[in-house]
Protein backbone atom coordinates (compact mmCIF):
# COMPACT_ATOMS: atom_id res chain seq x y z
CA UNK A 1 0.00 0.00 0.00
CA UNK A 2 1.53 3.52 0.47
CA UNK A 3 4.02 1.42 2.92
CA UNK A 4 4.14 -2.04 0.55
CA UNK A 5 8.11 -0.95 0.71
CA UNK A 6 7.79 -1.86 4.08
CA UNK A 7 8.28 -5.34 3.11
CA UNK A 8 11.88 -6.02 3.81
CA UNK A 9 12.99 -8.21 7.02
CA UNK A 10 13.72 -5.91 9.94
CA UNK A 11 17.42 -6.02 11.22
CA UNK A 12 17.39 -8.37 14.46
CA UNK A 13 16.02 -7.14 17.12
CA UNK A 14 19.19 -5.81 19.80
CA UNK A 15 19.18 -7.44 23.14
CA UNK A 16 17.15 -5.87 24.90
CA UNK A 17 15.33 -6.59 28.44
CA UNK A 18 13.50 -9.62 28.30
CA UNK A 19 11.11 -8.15 31.22
CA UNK A 20 10.52 -4.95 29.02
CA UNK A 21 9.66 -6.34 26.55
CA UNK A 22 7.43 -8.84 27.84
CA UNK A 23 5.44 -5.94 29.62
CA UNK A 24 5.62 -4.15 26.00
CA UNK A 25 4.12 -7.01 24.28
CA UNK A 26 1.41 -7.85 27.13
CA UNK A 27 0.42 -3.69 26.58
CA UNK A 28 0.11 -4.76 23.05
CA UNK A 29 -2.29 -7.53 23.77
CA UNK A 30 -4.35 -5.90 25.73
CA UNK A 31 -4.75 -3.32 23.46
CA UNK A 32 -3.15 -0.41 25.28
CA UNK A 33 -1.77 2.53 23.29
CA UNK A 34 2.03 2.89 23.07
CA UNK A 35 2.79 6.84 23.35
CA UNK A 36 5.98 8.62 22.17
CA UNK A 37 8.30 9.00 25.55
CA UNK A 38 6.82 5.22 26.52
CA UNK A 39 10.02 2.53 26.31
CA UNK A 40 9.58 0.16 23.28
CA UNK A 41 11.60 -1.97 21.54
CA UNK A 42 14.15 -0.86 18.94
CA UNK A 43 12.78 -2.41 16.18
CA UNK A 44 9.38 -1.74 16.99
CA UNK A 45 10.50 2.13 16.61
CA UNK A 46 12.71 1.72 13.42
CA UNK A 47 9.80 -0.47 11.82
CA UNK A 48 7.90 2.25 12.50
CA UNK A 49 10.01 5.34 11.50
CA UNK A 50 10.10 3.28 8.54
CA UNK A 51 6.47 2.85 7.15
CA UNK A 52 5.35 6.40 8.87
CA UNK A 53 8.09 7.98 6.45
CA UNK A 54 7.35 5.77 3.41
CA UNK A 55 3.75 6.94 4.26
CA UNK A 56 4.66 10.54 4.47
CA UNK A 57 6.54 10.42 1.05
CA UNK A 58 3.47 8.54 -0.97
CA UNK A 59 1.54 11.40 0.11
CA UNK A 60 4.07 13.86 -1.02
CA UNK A 61 5.21 12.38 -4.14
CA UNK A 62 1.24 11.88 -4.74
CA UNK A 63 0.57 15.22 -5.37
CA UNK A 64 2.96 15.57 -8.28
CA UNK A 65 0.40 13.31 -11.04
CA UNK A 66 -2.57 15.08 -10.13
CA UNK A 67 -0.92 18.19 -9.41
CA UNK A 68 -0.23 18.32 -13.20
CA UNK A 69 -3.59 18.50 -14.21
CA UNK A 70 -4.75 21.27 -11.84
CA UNK A 71 -4.52 23.88 -14.74
CA UNK A 72 -5.99 21.38 -17.19
CA UNK A 73 -8.97 20.47 -15.47
CA UNK A 74 -12.23 20.96 -17.79
CA UNK A 75 -14.58 23.12 -15.55
CA UNK A 76 -13.75 25.68 -12.40
CA UNK A 77 -15.87 23.78 -10.35
CA UNK A 78 -13.11 20.37 -11.11
CA UNK A 79 -10.22 22.79 -10.62
CA UNK A 80 -11.57 23.89 -7.28
CA UNK A 81 -12.00 20.00 -6.26
CA UNK A 82 -8.68 18.88 -7.58
CA UNK A 83 -6.40 22.22 -6.22
CA UNK A 84 -8.52 20.91 -2.87
CA UNK A 85 -7.77 16.99 -2.90
CA UNK A 86 -4.01 17.34 -3.92
CA UNK A 87 -3.74 20.44 -1.09
CA UNK A 88 -5.23 17.44 1.69
CA UNK A 89 -2.50 15.15 0.38
CA UNK A 90 0.18 17.71 1.20
CA UNK A 91 -1.08 17.76 4.71
CA UNK A 92 -1.63 14.14 5.06
CA UNK A 93 2.44 14.35 4.56
CA UNK A 94 3.08 16.59 7.08
CA UNK A 95 0.74 14.97 9.55
CA UNK A 96 2.61 11.66 8.60
CA UNK A 97 6.16 13.58 8.58
CA UNK A 98 4.94 14.89 12.38
CA UNK A 99 4.03 11.54 13.75
CA UNK A 100 7.76 9.91 12.39
CA UNK A 101 9.55 12.83 14.29
CA UNK A 102 7.69 11.93 17.64
CA UNK A 103 9.97 8.62 17.19
CA UNK A 104 12.98 10.89 16.92
CA UNK A 105 13.30 11.11 13.07
CA UNK A 106 13.54 14.63 12.16
CA UNK A 107 11.21 15.74 9.14
CA UNK A 108 14.06 17.21 7.43
CA UNK A 109 16.26 13.89 7.28
CA UNK A 110 13.44 12.05 6.02
CA UNK A 111 13.20 14.85 3.00
CA UNK A 112 16.60 14.56 2.45
CA UNK A 113 16.53 10.32 2.13
CA UNK A 114 13.60 10.90 0.19
CA UNK A 115 15.60 13.29 -2.40
CA UNK A 116 18.62 11.22 -2.51
CA UNK A 117 16.54 8.24 -3.56
CA UNK A 118 17.37 6.50 -0.17
CA UNK A 119 13.47 6.13 1.10
CA UNK A 120 10.58 4.28 -0.63
CA UNK A 121 7.47 5.19 -1.61
CA UNK A 122 3.76 3.88 -3.45
CA UNK A 123 4.42 2.29 -6.56
CA UNK A 124 1.24 3.70 -7.43
CA UNK A 125 2.89 6.93 -7.89
CA UNK A 126 5.51 5.91 -10.50
CA UNK A 127 3.04 5.75 -12.85
CA UNK A 128 1.95 8.77 -15.22
CA UNK A 129 -1.48 10.56 -15.35
CA UNK A 130 -1.65 10.89 -19.28
CA UNK A 131 -5.60 12.12 -19.55
CA UNK A 132 -8.44 14.16 -17.69
CA UNK A 133 -10.08 10.62 -17.07
CA UNK A 134 -7.10 9.08 -15.08
CA UNK A 135 -7.77 12.09 -12.78
CA UNK A 136 -11.47 10.04 -12.27
CA UNK A 137 -9.73 7.03 -12.46
CA UNK A 138 -6.89 7.81 -9.19
CA UNK A 139 -9.60 9.55 -7.29
CA UNK A 140 -11.56 6.44 -7.31
CA UNK A 141 -9.40 3.88 -7.22
CA UNK A 142 -5.89 4.99 -6.07
CA UNK A 143 -7.48 6.89 -3.26
CA UNK A 144 -10.45 3.86 -2.70
CA UNK A 145 -7.52 1.64 -2.38
CA UNK A 146 -5.37 3.65 0.06
CA UNK A 147 -8.87 3.83 2.40
CA UNK A 148 -8.81 0.19 2.76
CA UNK A 149 -5.14 0.27 3.78
CA UNK A 150 -5.66 3.42 6.16
CA UNK A 151 -9.12 2.38 8.36
CA UNK A 152 -6.93 -0.81 9.86
CA UNK A 153 -4.61 2.30 10.55
CA UNK A 154 -6.90 4.44 12.57
CA UNK A 155 -6.32 1.68 15.15
CA UNK A 156 -2.71 1.02 15.13
CA UNK A 157 -0.90 0.29 18.50
CA UNK A 158 1.29 3.44 18.39
CA UNK A 159 -0.65 6.11 19.60
CA UNK A 160 0.54 9.07 17.16
CA UNK A 161 0.19 7.44 14.06
CA UNK A 162 -3.23 5.76 14.69
CA UNK A 163 -4.12 9.50 15.23
CA UNK A 164 -2.64 10.96 11.97
CA UNK A 165 -4.88 7.92 10.06
CA UNK A 166 -8.00 9.30 11.63
CA UNK A 167 -7.55 12.96 10.63
CA UNK A 168 -6.69 11.32 7.23
CA UNK A 169 -9.22 9.01 6.85
CA UNK A 170 -11.71 12.08 7.17
CA UNK A 171 -10.66 13.48 4.76
CA UNK A 172 -10.22 10.44 2.07
CA UNK A 173 -13.41 10.00 0.85
CA UNK A 174 -14.19 13.34 -0.68
CA UNK A 175 -11.29 11.91 -2.89
CA UNK A 176 -12.45 8.98 -3.74
CA UNK A 177 -16.34 10.50 -4.42
CA UNK A 178 -14.86 13.41 -6.53
CA UNK A 179 -12.86 10.75 -8.39
CA UNK A 180 -16.29 8.54 -8.96
CA UNK A 181 -18.07 11.45 -10.36
CA UNK A 182 -15.50 12.12 -12.56
CA UNK A 183 -15.69 8.58 -13.94
CA UNK A 184 -19.75 8.80 -14.17
CA UNK A 185 -19.61 12.19 -15.73
CA UNK A 186 -16.99 10.58 -18.46
CA UNK A 187 -19.23 7.26 -18.73
CA UNK A 188 -22.54 9.20 -19.08
CA UNK A 189 -20.89 11.97 -21.81
CA UNK A 190 -19.94 11.00 -25.68
CA UNK A 191 -18.45 8.00 -26.64
CA UNK A 192 -15.16 9.35 -27.08
CA UNK A 193 -15.65 10.26 -23.26
CA UNK A 194 -17.30 6.85 -22.35
CA UNK A 195 -13.48 5.54 -24.28
CA UNK A 196 -11.45 7.73 -21.90
CA UNK A 197 -13.08 6.10 -18.94
CA UNK A 198 -12.43 2.81 -20.16
CA UNK A 199 -8.80 3.39 -21.32
CA UNK A 200 -8.11 5.04 -17.98
CA UNK A 201 -9.28 1.79 -16.07
CA UNK A 202 -7.65 0.12 -17.98
CA UNK A 203 -4.47 1.80 -17.23
CA UNK A 204 -4.74 1.88 -13.33
CA UNK A 205 -6.15 -1.20 -12.93
CA UNK A 206 -3.40 -3.55 -12.13
CA UNK A 207 -0.88 -0.83 -10.63
CA UNK A 208 -3.48 0.09 -7.94
CA UNK A 209 -4.07 -3.85 -6.73
CA UNK A 210 0.07 -3.80 -6.63
CA UNK A 211 -0.75 -1.47 -4.11
CA UNK A 212 -1.61 -3.43 -1.24
CA UNK A 213 1.97 -5.31 -1.78
CA UNK A 214 3.17 -8.82 -2.29
CA UNK A 215 0.81 -11.84 -1.66
CA UNK A 216 0.88 -12.94 1.76
CA UNK A 217 3.40 -15.57 1.56
CA UNK A 218 5.86 -13.65 -0.61
CA UNK A 219 5.37 -10.66 2.46
CA UNK A 220 8.20 -11.18 4.79
CA UNK A 221 8.04 -9.07 7.85
CA UNK A 222 4.17 -8.98 8.39
CA UNK A 223 4.33 -11.58 11.34
CA UNK A 224 6.06 -8.89 13.51
CA UNK A 225 3.97 -6.19 12.50
CA UNK A 226 0.84 -7.98 13.28
CA UNK A 227 1.95 -9.39 16.12
CA UNK A 228 2.55 -5.40 17.35
CA UNK A 229 -0.79 -4.58 16.16
CA UNK A 230 0.71 -2.24 13.52
CA UNK A 231 -1.06 -4.23 10.23
CA UNK A 232 -4.29 -5.22 11.30
CA UNK A 233 -4.94 -7.07 7.87
CA UNK A 234 -3.16 -8.98 5.58
CA UNK A 235 -2.44 -7.43 2.02
CA UNK A 236 -4.42 -10.76 -0.19
CA UNK A 237 -7.10 -10.01 2.31
CA UNK A 238 -7.21 -5.88 2.24
CA UNK A 239 -6.59 -6.68 -1.35
CA UNK A 240 -9.89 -8.64 -1.70
CA UNK A 241 -12.12 -6.66 0.11
CA UNK A 242 -10.99 -3.71 -2.39
CA UNK A 243 -11.48 -5.84 -5.58
CA UNK A 244 -14.96 -6.84 -4.07
CA UNK A 245 -15.84 -2.79 -3.18
CA UNK A 246 -14.91 -1.98 -6.88
CA UNK A 247 -16.07 -4.92 -9.12
CA UNK A 248 -19.81 -3.35 -8.57
CA UNK A 249 -19.20 0.43 -9.26
CA UNK A 250 -17.15 -0.85 -12.05
CA UNK A 251 -20.40 -2.59 -13.32
CA UNK A 252 -22.60 0.80 -12.59
CA UNK A 253 -20.28 2.74 -14.42
CA UNK A 254 -20.93 0.22 -17.58
CA UNK A 255 -16.95 0.10 -17.83
CA UNK A 256 -14.87 -3.28 -17.99
CA UNK A 257 -12.28 -4.40 -15.74
CA UNK A 258 -9.49 -5.07 -17.61
CA UNK A 259 -9.37 -8.80 -16.27
CA UNK A 260 -10.75 -11.87 -18.43
CA UNK A 261 -10.15 -14.14 -15.48
CA UNK A 262 -12.33 -12.34 -13.01
CA UNK A 263 -15.10 -13.95 -11.43
CA UNK A 264 -17.61 -14.13 -8.98
CA UNK A 265 -17.14 -17.37 -6.46
CA UNK A 266 -20.23 -18.47 -5.21
CA UNK A 267 -19.01 -20.49 -2.71
CA UNK A 268 -16.61 -17.76 -0.86
CA UNK A 269 -19.16 -14.92 -1.78
CA UNK A 270 -15.76 -13.11 -3.09
CA UNK A 271 -14.61 -11.98 -6.19
CA UNK A 272 -11.25 -13.95 -7.46
CA UNK A 273 -9.06 -12.45 -10.11
CA UNK A 274 -6.27 -13.30 -12.20
CA UNK A 275 -2.35 -13.37 -11.92
CA UNK A 276 -0.69 -10.09 -10.54
CA UNK A 277 1.98 -9.31 -12.96
CA UNK A 278 5.00 -8.97 -9.62
CA UNK A 279 7.66 -8.35 -12.00
CA UNK A 280 5.99 -4.84 -12.85
CA UNK A 281 6.16 -4.39 -9.48
CA UNK A 282 9.37 -5.44 -8.60
CA UNK A 283 10.67 -3.22 -11.52
CA UNK A 284 8.71 -0.80 -9.87
CA UNK A 285 9.80 -1.14 -6.98
CA UNK A 286 13.59 -0.90 -8.20
CA UNK A 287 13.27 2.19 -9.65
CA UNK A 288 12.17 1.13 -12.93
CA UNK A 289 8.94 2.08 -13.25
CA UNK A 290 7.36 4.75 -16.10
CA UNK A 291 8.25 8.41 -13.79
CA UNK A 292 10.11 7.23 -10.59
CA UNK A 293 13.05 9.44 -12.17
CA UNK A 294 10.98 12.57 -13.16
CA UNK A 295 8.65 12.11 -9.10
CA UNK A 296 12.16 12.24 -7.34
CA UNK A 297 13.47 15.15 -9.74
CA UNK A 298 10.25 17.22 -9.32
CA UNK A 299 10.50 16.66 -5.63
CA UNK A 300 13.84 18.01 -5.50
CA UNK A 301 13.34 21.01 -7.68
CA UNK A 302 10.55 21.90 -5.58
CA UNK A 303 12.74 21.90 -2.53
CA UNK A 304 15.75 24.06 -3.89
CA UNK A 305 13.41 26.58 -5.51
CA UNK A 306 11.46 26.85 -2.07
CA UNK A 307 15.28 27.23 -0.60
CA UNK A 308 15.48 31.05 -0.50
CA UNK A 309 11.62 30.88 1.18
CA UNK A 310 13.16 29.11 3.92
CA UNK A 311 16.15 31.18 4.09
CA UNK A 312 14.22 34.42 4.05
CA UNK A 313 12.02 33.13 6.82
CA UNK A 314 14.72 31.98 8.74
CA UNK A 315 16.78 35.18 8.63
CA UNK A 316 13.29 37.42 9.49
CA UNK A 317 12.92 35.10 12.25
CA UNK A 318 16.41 35.48 13.19
CA UNK A 319 16.40 39.17 12.98
CA UNK A 320 12.91 39.32 15.14
CA UNK A 321 14.42 37.66 18.11
CA UNK A 322 17.63 39.95 17.60
CA UNK A 323 15.13 43.04 17.98
CA UNK A 324 13.57 41.64 21.29
CA UNK A 325 16.46 40.38 22.87
CA UNK A 326 18.15 44.12 21.84
CA UNK B 1 23.53 17.31 -1.28
CA UNK B 2 23.90 19.36 2.18
CA UNK B 3 21.32 18.29 4.62
CA UNK B 4 18.58 20.61 5.16
CA UNK B 5 18.63 22.99 8.21
CA UNK B 6 16.00 21.91 10.94
CA UNK B 7 13.33 24.58 11.34
CA UNK B 8 11.79 25.24 15.03
CA UNK B 9 8.77 23.02 16.10
CA UNK B 10 5.63 23.93 17.57
CA UNK B 11 2.38 22.19 19.12
CA UNK B 12 -0.75 23.56 17.80
CA UNK B 13 -4.02 23.67 19.63
CA UNK B 14 -7.87 24.03 18.53
CA UNK B 15 -10.94 25.62 20.31
CA UNK B 16 -13.35 23.64 17.96
CA UNK B 17 -16.45 25.97 19.29
CA UNK B 18 -16.84 28.42 21.75
CA UNK B 19 -17.41 27.10 25.18
CA UNK B 20 -14.90 23.83 24.72
CA UNK B 21 -11.22 24.36 25.69
CA UNK B 22 -8.46 24.29 23.31
CA UNK B 23 -7.02 21.04 22.48
CA UNK B 24 -4.18 19.38 20.88
CA UNK B 25 -4.43 18.23 17.26
CA UNK B 26 -0.74 18.18 16.35
CA UNK B 27 2.72 19.40 15.47
CA UNK B 28 4.41 21.60 12.40
CA UNK B 29 7.71 23.18 11.60
CA UNK B 30 7.77 26.83 11.16
CA UNK B 31 10.37 29.79 11.23
CA UNK B 32 8.66 32.13 13.86
CA UNK B 33 5.24 32.34 15.24
CA UNK B 34 3.61 34.15 12.61
CA UNK B 35 4.31 31.37 9.89
CA UNK B 36 3.56 28.79 12.38
CA UNK B 37 -0.27 30.42 12.72
CA UNK B 38 -0.56 30.80 9.29
CA UNK B 39 0.82 26.95 8.50
CA UNK B 40 -1.31 25.93 11.68
CA UNK B 41 -4.32 27.26 9.80
CA UNK B 42 -3.65 25.74 6.43
CA UNK B 43 -2.65 22.20 8.18
CA UNK B 44 -5.22 21.56 10.67
CA UNK B 45 -8.52 23.73 9.97
CA UNK B 46 -9.19 23.16 6.02
CA UNK B 47 -12.52 22.42 7.00
CA UNK B 48 -14.01 24.62 9.64
CA UNK B 49 -12.52 23.05 12.40
CA UNK B 50 -11.98 25.36 15.07
CA UNK B 51 -12.32 28.82 15.87
CA UNK B 52 -9.28 29.74 17.96
CA UNK B 53 -5.49 28.57 17.17
CA UNK B 54 -2.41 28.49 19.74
CA UNK B 55 0.47 27.58 18.64
CA UNK B 56 3.43 26.65 21.54
CA UNK B 57 7.30 26.13 20.68
CA UNK B 58 7.66 22.07 21.31
CA UNK B 59 10.57 23.10 23.57
CA UNK B 60 8.47 25.43 25.66
CA UNK B 61 6.64 22.23 26.76
CA UNK B 62 7.66 20.43 30.00
CA UNK B 63 6.06 16.97 30.26
CA UNK B 64 5.92 14.43 33.60
CA UNK B 65 8.39 11.33 32.84
CA UNK B 66 6.96 7.58 31.61
CA UNK B 67 9.18 6.00 33.41
CA UNK B 68 7.79 8.07 37.43
CA UNK B 69 4.14 7.19 35.59
CA UNK B 70 3.54 4.35 38.89
CA UNK B 71 4.84 7.58 41.57
CA UNK B 72 2.91 10.41 39.57
CA UNK B 73 -0.28 8.80 39.24
CA UNK B 74 -0.41 6.33 41.81
CA UNK B 75 -2.41 8.03 44.55
CA UNK B 76 -5.37 7.57 42.39
CA UNK B 77 -5.01 4.19 43.23
CA UNK B 78 -4.93 3.63 46.79
CA UNK B 79 -6.95 6.53 47.77
CA UNK B 80 -10.85 5.67 47.04
CA UNK B 81 -11.88 7.93 50.09
CA UNK B 82 -11.75 11.03 47.47
CA UNK B 83 -14.55 9.55 45.52
CA UNK B 84 -18.40 10.03 46.53
CA UNK B 85 -19.11 6.53 46.11
CA UNK B 86 -16.86 5.44 49.35
CA UNK B 87 -19.11 7.14 51.42
CA UNK B 88 -22.72 5.07 52.41
CA UNK B 89 -25.75 7.21 52.47
CA UNK B 90 -28.62 5.09 53.43
CA UNK B 91 -32.00 5.05 50.88
CA UNK B 92 -33.98 6.72 52.80
CA UNK B 93 -32.49 10.02 52.77
CA UNK B 94 -32.86 9.88 49.04
CA UNK B 95 -29.88 11.12 46.45
CA UNK B 96 -27.08 13.36 47.89
FE1 LIG C 1 -3.88 11.02 1.30
FE1 LIG D 1 -6.36 11.03 -0.99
Amino acid sequence: MYTQALNDRPAAAAVEDADQAERFQARIDAEDRIEANDWMPEAYRRTLVRQISQHAHSEIIGQLPEGNWITRAPSLRRKAALLAKVQDECGHGLYLYAAAETLDASREELMDQLMEGRARYSSIFNYPATTWADIGAIGWLVDGAAIMNQIPLCRCSYGPYARAMIRVCKEESFHQRQGFEIMMTLCNGTVAQKAMAQDALNRWWWPCLMMFGPPDGASQHSDQSTRWKIKRFSNDALRQKFVDATVPQAEYLGLTLPDPALAFDAATGHWTHGEIDWDEFKQVLAGNGPCNRDRIEARRAAHENGEWVRAAAAAFAAKQSQRQAA
Amino acid sequence: MTPTPTVPLWEVFIRSRAGLSHKHVGSLHAADAVLALQAARDVFTRRGEGLSLWVVPSSAIVASDPQEKGMMFEPTASKPYRHPTFYEVPDEVGHM
